[in-house]
């Protein structure tokens, strides 16, 4: 079994919103100082279920492919240390501000190029702008069925099994190979690479493809490609001022709070 | 400028979800002299088009092999009214079905879609959809280079229309074949009251420190009352196993936007207030003053919720 894993470099999502900031002139996030960007969490997860069967499935091999730029790089040696066997990076400026579309379509001609693939693993949404649509578009690039928000992935039944949130629970689905399955945090936490293994990763060569590696035209990836036009990116407004409780025990704090909402008849 | 729209319905127990009524007024105030179809797919589909408010036409099958859901059918079925529709601008909900049937329809039409926005607007004859991006701490301005424009939208952006359904109703076809098959399934939800239906959500985080203790926070639901006020959890929370993934707040759970909201040992943390930052009011407890959920809160109590929360309690009870 082969399985790609599709991983993203982003800004941390966990940046506090006091260091987020817009640079309204060109509708950029402006990357907060001493935060390192990381591998988009359900990426790792992603990461996570492809070992997995890798472990269960003797000669099973994972690749990692990221779409970024040079420091895009530490995501997949992050993957790689993890346990992934090879990693291949989509690095050409003419890949810049692309959109989703953009992005299927550049990943899928590179898991063409493979060749081999039989299974391509996504997070459910990149952690940055929250789409939650490259895997899907990949899968309908290649022409394969898709099962989304997997808190499980096995081998077995037709090819694999999966069981994905839903509403009201999970349900049990089976999909043919080769496929997309996009991950969820219900899966559970990726493993974390001990040191020998990052250093090993670190030796590995990273393979880099650049559009015409791929037989796309500049016309069509990035920007130039892009079917969603960003008009704005901007800061949300924010609430006024909290009116905090008064008094020196929480019964008084307590009492102060629940005759307010009594007195604006919330409750 | 008149444009015709299809909004992708959906049915719970033969009825259409909030979300489907919500996209309808949506619709119909977009629509600008166009028409406004929806599609209605599985048992009860034929009946429930009289409860669409906004709508011209339904486009229904009452089968119900669609009741479960299966993106490859419902893609044949949504295609087949978007035909005959003509529709411009097609509106999805954000929600399992529409995760997928968004982007895959876009992928299918050569167009694009914007996922979980919270508002969309004709800008001088032109489509643009607005979303949150970087959980949460941005907003995202969208148009579209390619037709229709699609677009999923979140829980509770729009307002429900009012009136009579459609007038009338065109057939879509019966589920056809799907690579990937539902073998089995398993219901995970809260007894009674629904966190999207609560007039009050009483939501813990992290900082309740033990499972044990969203048993204070039901204790609470209880005496507020159990007909208007359910219990919420963050995503740290459920991660922990402390809560059920069915009661999760915020961008990757539920939108919620009852008319209190309490958030309890909670952060504040910009994927969190995604799901609940439409509270009419908010009221935060925390130990920590410089708290950012304190930055959303109407009313705050600074303080250890293990003494607060048993104080707040005993005061609704007299
Ligand atoms: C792509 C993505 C999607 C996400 N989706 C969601 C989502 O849908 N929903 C969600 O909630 N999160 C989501 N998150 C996670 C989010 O970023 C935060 O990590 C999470 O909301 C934090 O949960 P918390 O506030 O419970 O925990 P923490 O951030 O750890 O906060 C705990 C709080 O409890 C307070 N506290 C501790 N002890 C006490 C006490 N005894 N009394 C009173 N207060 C106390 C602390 O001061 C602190 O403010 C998402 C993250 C990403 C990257
Ligand atoms: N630039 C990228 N490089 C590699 N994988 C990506 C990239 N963008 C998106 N993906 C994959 O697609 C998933 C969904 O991304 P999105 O549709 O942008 O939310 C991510 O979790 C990744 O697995």
């Amino acid at each position: 079994m082969h399985i790609v894993v599709c991983a993203k470099q982003i800004p941390d999502p966990e940046t506090p919103p006091s260091a987020f900031r817009i640079d309204a002139a060109s509708n950029k996030v402006v990357p907060a100082q001493g935060i390192a960007p990381v591998l988009s969490q359900f990426d790792g997860i992603a990461a996570e279920a492809a070992l997995r069967i890798k472990e269960a499935n003797a000669g099973s091999k994972v690749t990692v492919i990221s779409l970024g730029a040079d420091s895009a790089a530490s995501a997949i040696k992050q993957v790689l240390a993890m346990g992934a066997d090879e990693g291949v990076l989509l690095n050409d400026p003419a890949f810049e501000d692309g959109d989703s579309y953009t992005t299927a379509k550049t990943l899928a001609a590179a898991i063409k190029k493979l060749g081999d693939v039989d299974a391509v693993f996504c997070g459910r949404q990149a952690a940055d702008w929250d789409m939650g649509q490259v895997g899907l578009l990949i899968a309908e690039e290649m022409g394969w069925p898709v099962s989304i928000i997997a808190k499980g992935v096995t081998t077995g039944g037709a090819g694999l099994q999966i069981q994905r949130v839903v509403e009201d629970g999970y349900e049990t689905v089976e999909t043919p190979l080769p496929a997309v399955v996009t991950v969820s945090n219900e899966f559970g936490e990726p493993r974390y690479p001990k040191l020998p293994q990052i250093m090993a990763a670190a030796k590995k060569t990273v393979t880099q493809w650049k559009t015409a590696d791929l037989g796309l035209d500049a016309g069509e990836v990035g920007a130039a490609g892009a079917r969603l036009k960003l008009e704005k990116l901007s800061t949300p407004p924010r609430g006024g001022a909290v009116e905090l409780m008064p008094g020196d025990s929480p019964e008084e704090q307590a009492a102060a709070l629940v005759a307010k909402l009594r007195a604006d008849k919330i409750i | 400028m008149a444009r015709n729209i299809l909004v992708v319905g959906e049915l719970v127990g033969g009825q259409p979800t909030s979300t489907t009524l919500e996209m309808l007024g949506g619709a119909a105030a977009l629509a600008e002299g166009g028409t406004v179809g929806v599609t209605l797919l599985g048992a009860g589909a034929a009946a429930a088009a009289a409860a669409c408010a906004g709508a011209s036409t339904a486009y229904a099958n009452d089968d119900a092999a669609y009741d479960t859901f299966l993106g490859e059918q419902w893609l044949e079925a949504v295609g087949a009214a978007l035909d005959a529709s003509n529709a411009e601008l097609v509106l999805i909900a954000q929600s399992t079905a529409g995760r997928e049937i968004g982007p895959r329809l876009a992928h299918r039409r050569n167009t694009a879609v914007a996922m979980d926005c919270t508002s969309i607007v004709s800008d001088g004859g032109t489509i643009k959809a607005n979303r949150p991006a970087y959980g949460g701490n941005a907003v995202a301005t969208y148009s579209f280079a390619t037709s229709p424009a699609i677009a999923t939208v979140r829980a509770k952006s729009f307002e429900v229309a009012s009136g009579a359904g459609p007038s009338n109703t065109v057939a879509l076809p019966a589920p056809g074949a799907s690579r990937v098959s539902v073998t089995g399934r398993e219901k995970v939800v809260a007894e009674g009251l629904q966190l999207q239906d609560a007039s009050i959500v009483v939501a813990g985080g992290r900082g309740l420190g033990a499972s044990e203790s969203f048993r204070v926070l039901e204790e609470m639901a209880t005496t507020l009352g159990r007909d208007k006020a359910a219990v919420g959890a963050s995503r740290a929370a459920v991660d922990l196993g402390w809560y059920p993934p069915s009661q999760q707040v915020g961008l990757t759970g539920k939108v919620v936007t009852p008319d209190l909201y309490f958030a309890i040992a909670i952060s504040g943390a910009s994927q969190h207030m995604a799901g609940c930052s439409g509270s009419k009011v908010l009221v935060a407890i925390n130990r920590d003053a410089e708290a950012n959920i304190f930055g959303f809160a109407k009313y705050g109590i600074v303080g250890d919720y293990k003494t607060v929360i048993p104080a707040v309690i005993a005061e609704l009870k007299k």
